[in-house]
């Protein structure tokens, strides 16, 4: 579960998240809507541990234990996990290379062994099956000349790998055609589990329609204005932003 | 990668500012005087019992060198030498030469030991390394140890000191000592001839396959004293030969001068392959300390079809002058060179390679990895040039700098130059950062900044890393993990 209480925070001194506080339970897929400039990505990056987005206010509990102070690396083996809405490009290192760094970088900082090599190579293999990565772009440099799709799959596939108890969906369906869209959908449905909890930001209800949240959130002018169920992001799409906007002061 | 995590390992357990190879042994040694004169280069001469041509040899040398200017056209600064206030010839007591390895300075062993540089054969027979790679170690100005050589000697290699070869095989000594860098070639080329102690020679009979890997582990200790080791490889006909360069040095305050020449010669159809990885003490952050590294290394493709691949991962030493080159004299020669440069702290590199091609069809290829961090700068220079007889020289050039940090500076300077109108030259070159999101990204999957860095650094420097003998890669992997410590954060 995670838990923000009036989060305030800013970059090179100006404000974006203003007194946002925010619950998602355990099991609980809730998404986060709001128009370009609410502060829905900078949400994301502050819950991470992004070195440059300084909290200036508030707390953030993951499972009941502040992680304000501990470093990206840290959150990340507490359970953050981060679908990139741009996945970043590592040439010269193969994917397999850098999923099982990170992998064995979490287990070690958890205190847990690392995975012998057939080990961890049978867990990728089940997990790139089951998003239709073929074993070719496992031997690839991470991202490099991945198309958008396979980008965003490469995402998923990470999460379901490291198994995180909190992952946060950035845009993850922004660059996707409808088949793309289905497939990495599908994959994050395969990955809720009632001790794990999603956070998925989108401008757009079409997301919506593949990863069927618990609760939508309405974020403005970095605050939450808004909280209902899903018909609420339907209701959204319908007649936009504008009535919600208004309200946060 | 499981060597990713052990560096970083390794990383941390060490301090900032640490070099793991600066402790000092202590062994007796015998000097000559300080300074240099022409007593100076006979004593080294007498020394080593060598014959009169080559006592001459070194004289010529030492007057031509009177005459020369130390070059200053790099891009390094430092204050200039005294080069009367170093001492040009030290050699452990009781241990004039190389002989049989019981009777080597057991101290001595246990600073080979120490840099990890296994000397006993039995040991390495004993060990679970798969492939048994022959060491002539150099310790200050003198060839200590050299192992497996009645294994090579059987297939009719020749590995031995340099010294030992002017006596036990004059004529091939005579015939290619300095063919490759004349005695007139730079100031420090010509420095090294009045004056070279010790080194490797190398001979590889003709169809020869080289059994295993040949290494020289070079070795400076005492202060003040320069260490100008020369070394003579050459392969015969259709012949190969894979050799291995390392070097460290205790940490010391004073600046230590190195200045090295290095020939190689490829005839007809051989291949020659030499890797070096370069560990001198860089200094301490602050730039005081560390070795000035000025050597010259060239090959010359001497033969048609022959090969000479250089491959060099640079860490170390507080300068570094450095251009190891090919002479395409064959047709159908080809000429490559493979370089990972690291600078940090206050480090300066210029670094860089020339590929002169001479004969027709001859290609060369260049893949140069510079990385700079600290306050360090990091120049490659580089020459490619076709002369007219040269028809269809092809020559590849790509040069990649990546920076850490805001205060570190990357340079790349090439030369080219084709006099006949069918070379094809293609140069390619980017510089980069380790951008903030990329270091996010993997921080966000559970890497530690110093593990995203060597991460990154690593995929950098691949093309280069795959160049190198295996154990010698995961070495060096190692080592620049270690060489940007503290360079994030």
């Amino acid at each position: 579960m995670i838990e923000i209480r009036n989060l305030h925070a800013e970059i090179d001194g100006k404000k974006i998240i203003n007194g946002l506080s925010l619950i998602v339970k355990d099991g609980e897929v809730a998404a986060i809507m709001g128009p370009n400039g609410s502060g829905k990505s900078t949400l994301s990056y502050v819950i991470s541990g992004r070195v440059g987005y300084e909290v200036t206010g508030g707390e953030i509990l993951l499972n009941g234990e502040s992680i304000l102070e501990m470093n990206a690396a840290e959150r990340a083996s507490k359970g953050v996990f981060l679908a990139f809405q741009y996945p970043l490009e590592i040439p010269g290192v193969t994917t397999m290379t850098f999923l099982k760094a990170c992998l064995n970088a979490q287990r070690k900082s958890r205190g847990e062994a690392e995975l012998t090599t057939p080990d961890f190579i049978k867990r990728v293999k089940t997990g790139a099956d089951k998003l239709g990565v073929p074993q070719e772009m496992l031997r690839r440099a991470l991202n490099v000349g991945f198309s958008g799709g396979e980008k965003k799959r490469m995402e998923v596939l990470q999460m379901s790998l490291l198994e995180p108890t909190f992952a946060i969906l950035d845009e993850t369906d922004s660059g996707l055609d409808i088949d793309a869209l289905r497939i990495v959908s599908e994959g994050v449905n395969a990955l809720r589990d009632p001790k794990r909890s999603f956070l998925v930001i989108t401008h757009y209800q079409r997301l919506l329609d593949y990863i069927v949240p618990d609760t939508v959130h309405v974020m403005s002018k970095g605050q939450i204005v808004k909280t209902g169920g899903k018909d609420l992001a339907l209701e959204l799409e319908a007649n936009g932003y504008r009535d919600y906007v208004g309200e946060a002061a | 990668m499981a060597a990713v995590q052990e560096t970083v390992d390794r990383v941390k357990s060490v301090d900032v500012d640490a070099y793991k190879y600066g402790f000092v042994s202590d062994i007796e040694s015998e000097k000559a005087p300080k300074g240099l004169n022409e007593d100076i280069v006979r004593f080294i001469s007498a020394k080593k019992n060598e014959p009169v041509w080559l006592t001459e040899w070194r004289l010529e040398a030492y007057r031509l060198w009177l005459t020369m200017r130390e070059p200053d056209w790099a891009r390094v600064s430092y204050p200039r030498i005294n080069y009367q206030d170093l001492y040009y010839y030290s050699a452990p007591k009781n241990s004039p030469g190389p002989k049989n390895l019981d009777e080597v300075d057991p101290e001595l062993l246990r600073t080979y030991e120490k840099l990890g540089i296994p000397l006993r054969e039995q040991e390495i027979l004993a060990g679970v390394q798969e492939r048994r790679v022959a060491v002539d170690a150099v310790f200050d100005s003198v060839s200590v140890a050299t192992t497996f050589k009645a294994e090579l000697a059987k297939a009719g290699v020749i590995f031995c000191p340099i010294s030992e070869a002017v006596h036990s095989h004059p004529e091939l000594v005579k015939k290619y000592l300095g063919s490759v860098v004349p005695v007139s070639d730079n100031y420090y080329a010509t420095l090294n001839s009045a004056v070279f102690s010790d080194g490797s020679f190398v001979y590889i009979p003709p169809g020869v396959r080289c059994p295993m890997e040949l290494s020289t582990y070079f070795r400076i200790n005492e202060q003040n004293t320069g260490q100008f080791e020369r070394t003579l490889i050459i392969a015969d006909k259709g012949s190969y030969v894979s050799y291995l360069e390392g070097c460290t040095a205790p940490k010391r305050d004073e600046n230590q001068l190195h200045a090295a020449v290095v020939e190689l010669i490829a005839l007809d159809d051989a291949e020659i392959k030499y890797s070096t990885v370069q560990n001198w003490y860089p200094g301490d952050s602050e730039g005081k300390g560390g070795i000035y590294n000025f050597v010259t290394k060239r090959g010359d493709c001497f033969g048609a079809r022959s090969k000479i691949s250089w491959t060099q991962v640079e860490t170390g030493s507080a300068i570094t002058w450095k251009y190891p080159s090919c002479i395409l004299r064959g047709d159908n020669s080809r000429g490559e060179f493979y370089s990972i440069a690291i600078s940090n702290g206050r480090q300066q590199v210029d670094s860089g390679t020339k590929m002169i091609h001479l004969g027709k069809n001859t290609t060369s290829r260049i893949i140069s990895k510079g990385i700079s961090a600290g306050r360090s700068n990091n120049t490659y220079r580089g020459q490619v040039l076709a002369q007219k007889r040269a028809s269809n020289a092809r020559n590849f050039t790509n040069c990649d700098s990546l920076l850490i940090g805001e205060t570190c500076g990357a340079h790349t300077i090439p030369y080219i130059e084709a006099k006949n109108a069918s070379a094809v030259f293609e140069h390619e070159a980017t510089t980069s950062k380790i951008s903030e999101d990329q270091l996010f990204y993997c921080m966000q999957r559970g890497l530690s900044a110093e593990e995203a860095t060597a991460l990154i650094v690593n995929g950098f420097v691949r093309d280069v890393l795959q160049q190198l003998p295996m154990e010698f890669a995961v070495e060096a992997q190692k080592l620049i993990s270690i060489s940007l410590e503290g360079s994030v954060g």
